[in-house]
């Protein structure tokens, strides 16, 4: 293939060039660096990078151009091109280098354009899932009347056609179970973030903290496994036919809200405990200072001095939940279905994505195209959230500079 | 009048508050406090100086048993508060705290509002009946910290929004709230623009009739100002004690002289 040894070729002229400019620029200095403007190696990056990021640029877009299906001019016309580009610049910033020439901040002015096209490119790639996404969604608006997605109470794909696709029964779900993951996760992360930064011992703290984030490591395919597996029959054991009958089958709204507030856990202990160890040491110095026990101080000093950026790690921790698929795919069951009964089976808007768009789909049909619109919805809600729970947390951190 | 007044704010030296007896504190390893003896006495301002690092805040520190929530550190040796031994067993720490005050360095108002910082100690340990009560102490808190008449019509506002010396005066007001009998003051002024130290100088001056005042200062200005009498710690030693006039015009010891001359430190 001619593109790959086109690469080489230039990374080769590269190479070269780095050489060539070090020690030309060495050369007509007389071979002492105090002449030169900058250290020799600067005049080789110069030389290197003047060659070689033109000439990867003009090689991706050719590159791009033909995975577009554009083969004009054949492979031999762009790779000279390319070629003349490396070569050209090369020899351009050779004849330029010299003792006068400020190597160094041209060097450091090419490495502030590479650093701000990575941030482009990070800042690009999300603009492009957006709008994929608004397009989609629109699409799928002009196949299916959005009143009955946003306020239908029925979900009934049926890939004939002729389906119920509202949104609302996937909404409970996601926010039932969201509730009570977080019911769960909120209240055992804050009192563990609190036992850690306030009353253990630096020892106990150099063993728990860690094993504490381990919890976050683990991965969320595994705590479905553990909710379809473990946490479900048991729940259907004790609450099940042969108990109390509340519940049917393993798979429910308690399950997956169960296990994912497990999760969530290490989320919120480990933030809630980096902005309680962020509230001053003078603070609670002061409350000690006029008598006050250590949980006075935590209850009425410190807990009030970290509120807000508490709020803001629950509201990171909601966003997460909202948007959790492998727990619920496993552990909350298939149905759509707008119930009060947390031991009911539900689903969530995530698990449906994953149904609707696994399997033979035409992408084409309103079925399959209103996995995008429930991904805008969850995006919206969950970029609602972060945006809020990011402006909570600056605000507080306003408040001890 | 005049006379009055001054037999009043005279020092009477014979009512010793707190008594030391050989106290070493060691953080780890480090013998920080050798060996000290001190005694404070009631109604007066006595000032702790010396070099940085010489002991003095720590010292302070072990007044009130702030040191307990440092890990590390261990004190030896007598306490008397009143005659009775504050390490004791039977001493609650938590109580103490209540009746020997403390103000650090830095101003740290609660971040909540000026009314609820001064209201913070006196509901801890329920020393208003009611509203009014509590109203009542923290009027009186304020106008003891001489900062009344400038937060009166903003006492809801938050504490963290005056200016460092009104903080400070603020901080000094929610120690004074909870009627404590010693008011330790651990370098107060040194966050403090001249004006605001002027100001906090003026209020210590009359806290003394009420309180046994200590204060730890990097000034030797504001000990002579400020104290009646003054330790020197050097080294982890109390090197000197005495009135503060013949401290500073008058040292026993070479090493007091060559600090106050500016020598060492």
């Amino acid at each position: 293939m001619p593109a790959q040894w086109t690469l080489i070729a230039v990374l080769a002229i590269a190479v070269a060039g780095y050489f060539l400019g070090r020690s030309r620029a060495l050369g007509r200095a007389g071979g002492d660096i105090r002449q030169l403007h900058s250290l020799p190696g600067y005049y080789g990056y110069n030389v290197a990078l003047t060659g070689l990021v033109p000439a990867l640029l003009v090689l991706g877009v050719w590159s791009f151009l033909r995975m577009r299906g554009v083969t004009a001019g054949g492979t031999f016309v762009p790779t000279l091109l390319i070629l003349a580009v490396s070569l050209g610049l090369t020899f351009l910033a050779l004849s330029r280098t010299g003792p006068a020439f400020r190597a160094r901040n041209a060097v450091e002015r090419g490495i502030l354009w590479l650093l701000i096209g990575a941030a482009s490119i990070a800042i690009l790639t999300t603009l492009g899932i957006v709008l994929s996404l608004i397009f989609n969604t629109v699409e799928f608006f002009r196949l299916y009347p959005a009143a009955d997605f946003f306020f239908g109470t029925v979900w009934q794909p049926s890939f004939g056609g002729g389906s119920s696709l509202g949104i609302l029964p996937l909404l409970w779900g996601t926010l039932y179970i969201s509730a009570i993951a977080l019911a769960v996760a909120v209240p055992i992360g804050l009192f563990a973030a609190f036992y850690l930064s306030e009353y253990a011992g630096p020892k106990f703290r150099a063993i728990a903290k860690p094993l504490l984030e381990v919890l976050a490591g683990i991965p969320t395919i595994v705590y479905g496994l553990f909710a379809l597996l473990t946490v479900g029959p048991l729940l259907l054991t004790v609450f099940g036919p042969e108990g109390a009958s509340w519940m049917q089958g393993g798979t429910a709204v308690m399950t997956a809200g169960l296990v994912m507030g497990i999760m969530l856990i290490p989320f919120v202990s480990s933030l809630s405990d980096d902005i309680i160890n962020a509230v001053p040491q003078a603070m609670r110095d002061g409350s000690l200072g006029l008598g006050a026990t250590k949980s006075e101080t935590v209850r009425h000093v410190v807990l009030p001095a970290a509120l807000p950026g508490i709020v803001g790690a629950i509201l990171l921790a909601a966003s997460r939940a909202i948007g959790e698929t492998m727990i619920v795919v496993l552990g909350a069951g298939a149905a759509a279905r707008l119930s009060l009964n947390p031991f009911d089976a539900m689903t969530t808007v995530t698990a449906k994505i994953v149904s609707q768009l696994t399997g033979d789909s035409d992408f084409s049909s309103p079925e399959a195209l209103v996995a995008f619109s429930l991904g805008m919805t969850l995006f919206v809600i969950t970029l609602g959230l972060n945006v809020l729970a990011l402006y909570i947390v600056r605000k507080y951190r306003e408040q001890y500079e | 009048m005049k006379d009055t007044t001054v037999t009043e704010r005279a020092v009477q030296m014979d009512d010793i508050k707190i008594s030391a007896r050989g106290v070493q504190v060691y953080y780890g390893d480090n013998h920080a406090i050798k060996d000290v003896n001190v005694d404070i006495a009631d109604k007066t301002v006595t000032a702790f100086i010396g070099p940085s690092g010489c002991g003095k805040s720590t010292f302070l520190r072990c007044l009130n048993r702030m040191n307990d929530t440092i890990d590390v550190c261990r004190v030896e040796g007598d306490i008397l508060l009143d005659g009775e031994d504050i390490y004791d067993r039977r001493v609650d720490p938590v109580q103490l705290r209540a009746k020997v005050g403390m103000v650090f360095q830095k101003p740290n108002p609660f971040p909540k509002s000026i009314y609820d910082n001064v209201a913070y100690g006196p509901r801890i340990h329920g020393l208003a009946r009611n509203k009014a009560d509590l109203d009542e102490i923290v009027e009186k808190a304020l106008r003891r910290g001489a900062i009344w008449d400038e937060v009166k019509d903003r006492l809801h506002a938050p504490g963290t929004g005056l200016s460092g010396g009104q903080q400070q005066r603020l901080c000094i007001a929610r120690a004074v709230a909870t009627e404590p009998e010693v008011l330790l003051m651990d370098e107060p002024c040194s966050a403090l623009d001249p004006i605001a130290t002027a100001q906090v100088e003026e209020l210590i001056d009359e806290l003394r009739t009420r309180y046994s005042v200590v204060i730890v200062t990097h000034s030797m200005q504001q000990a002579a100002r400020v104290s009646q009498r003054t330790a020197f710690f050097h080294l982890g030693n109390l090197v000197e004690y005495g009135d503060t006039d013949q401290i500073f015009t008058n040292p026993e010891d070479s090493r007091t002289e060559a600090y106050i001359s500016g020598r060492i430190g």
